[in-house]
């Protein structure tokens, strides 16, 4: 009877320690995109990306708002959203995924750490693993994050039509940068 | 009795755990209420005839033609309407995104009209939910046409004024709809006996059948004593976008393209063939500073 005692409080404490671990998230991220082509280059860019990582597991999410990405031009934000990314259908684009070697990452210390993030990317209704590299920054304890990669419009079933086929550039190039994250504080 | 209360306390704490793992987001999305604003409820910022709850973005310029056949019942003689013309060329000017102003001329009684139409509010979802939009346009049109066989009329006499209220909610993303009631008063009417004050109740709706194209129905019903021979303006169409244009193609009886025009000026009958083929052009530039994009 003790000894059961004994190991639920092990077992208790081994739970809790759970807890313990560090979460890092951030509210304003950004994350941009553009397309380039001879005749014309669109680019948007979305402030408010959120993003969690917690560093013992290398979990790490990214949540944004199709509806928060702004262009140069109202009509390219308003076709972006009614004819290539129905976001009324189609709100949000997530990612959900793990950093490669995140335990090993010492948030204390100065670093840059090239690292690779591995996950399933989530937009206009259709789910993709992808593989992208990333690079880490740690200075005086603050944790900022980069990458770049690029996404073919086909993959995620958002269809160009013929008209304005040589408007918009069939691979579309995404940069990530999280200029802070902060420690999360569970209670 | 220990033990059980230990493990049960163990089993919360496990669920807990678990429910944060299936989203490390949800903890934080949570504390973000996030309102969003409804837009595109309609392809352009007219109906048809009709302004819609739309507006133009700040710095945007929108190139309106707007052209009317004949009356298809004019038979082959006209080529079922296609002889005559009836033409409005217009500049809308976007000055913030909840402030458009706008001008134009039309060959009807070779009339000049200028607006301002300004959004009250926005229809949003989400934390904040407001469930319709609402705008108000307030125009002012004067008609240049040499007046036969009298003196000739003053500029006060030329003139005519119109407020209108336009409230219009989108269900879908999909199907639109909007009512605008608009108050219009005529210094001196076309015909001298009809009523210089005018109410009519309006009524726009915008059903998408593909991504780019729409079907769409415009009608105001005029109140007030007229001539026997004016009725109420309705158009039916389609509305094809194609990049910076939207084409808006119907069938309507009215001649008149500003709302003087087609809500008090309007003849025949759309359902005995008095109608007549018709379509707007809208061509949208970027005239104000780009918005900056710092990536």
């Amino acid at each position: 009877m003790k000894s059961l005692t004994g190991l639920c409080i092990i077992l208790l404490l081994a739970t809790s320690a759970t807890f313990a671990q560090s979460k890092l998230y951030t509210k304003a991220g950004n994350i941009s995109f553009k397309s380039k082509t001879a005749i014309q280059d669109i680019e948007a860019l979305n402030t408010k990306v959120l993003s969690v990582w917690e560093t013992n597991s290398g979990n790490i999410e990214f949540s944004l708002l199709i509806k928060g990405f702004q262009f140069e031009k109202a009509l390219m934000q308003e076709h972006f959203n009614e004819n290539y990314m129905e976001s009324d259908k189609y709100p949000k684009a997530l990612f959900k995924g793990v950093v490669e070697n995140s335990k090993n990452i010492s948030l204390t210390t100065d670093n840059i750490i090239n690292t690779k993030v591995n996950g399933m990317l989530t937009m206009h209704g259709i789910t993709r693993e992808i593989s992208i590299p990333a690079v880490i920054k740690i200075k005086n304890k603050e944790v900022s994050a980069t990458t770049s990669f690029a996404v073919f419009l086909e993959d995620y079933n958002i269809k160009i039509p013929a008209v304005v086929a040589e408007k918009i550039s069939k691979k579309i190039n995404i940069q990530i940068n999280i200029p802070a994250y902060k420690q999360l504080t569970t209670k | 009795m220990k033990t059980i209360i230990l493990l049960s306390f163990l089993c919360l704490n496990l669920k807990t755990v678990s429910a944060q793992d299936s989203s490390l987001l949800k903890a934080i999305e949570d504390t973000l209420p996030v309102t969003e604003k409804v837009t595109g409820a309609f392809k352009s910022t007219r109906v048809i005839n009709a302004h819609s709850v739309e507006m133009l973005a700040r710095g945007a310029m929108d190139f309106r033609i707007l052209h009317r056949f004949g009356f298809v019942s004019e038979g082959v003689k006209q080529l079922f309407g296609l002889d005559a013309a009836s033409f409005r060329m217009g500049f809308d000017f976007g000055i913030t995104d909840n402030l458009t102003i706008g001008f134009g001329r039309s060959t009807f009684r070779k009339e000049l009209d200028a607006f301002v139409k300004t959004r009250i509010f926005q229809q949003t979802k989400g934390a904040k939910t407001i469930p319709f939009s609402l705008v108000t346009a307030v125009g002012y049109t004067i008609y240049t046409q040499e007046v036969v066989g009298s003196k000739n009329p003053s500029v006060v006499d030329r003139s005519a004024y119109y407020i209108q209220l336009i409230a219009g909610r989108k269900f879908s993303s999909k199907f639109s709809l909007q009512l605008s009631p608009i108050f219009i008063h005529t210094n001196i009417p076309f015909v001298i006996t009809d009523d210089r004050n005018i109410f009519a109740m309006g009524g726009g709706a915008r059903f998408k059948v593909s991504k780019r194209t729409a079907i769409t129905l415009d009608y105001h019903h005029p109140f007030g004593h007229f001539a026997d021979n004016y009725t109420s303006p309705l158009s039916l169409g389609v509305d094809i976008e194609t990049g910076g244009h939207v084409f808006q193609l119907h069938f309507s009886n009215a001649t008149g393209l500003n709302e003087r025009a087609y809500i008090t000026q309007t003849t025949g009958n759309f359902f005995k063939g008095d109608a007549r083929l018709g379509f707007n052009i809208s061509r949208m530039f970027k005239v104000g500073r780009k918005k900056k994009i710092v990536v």
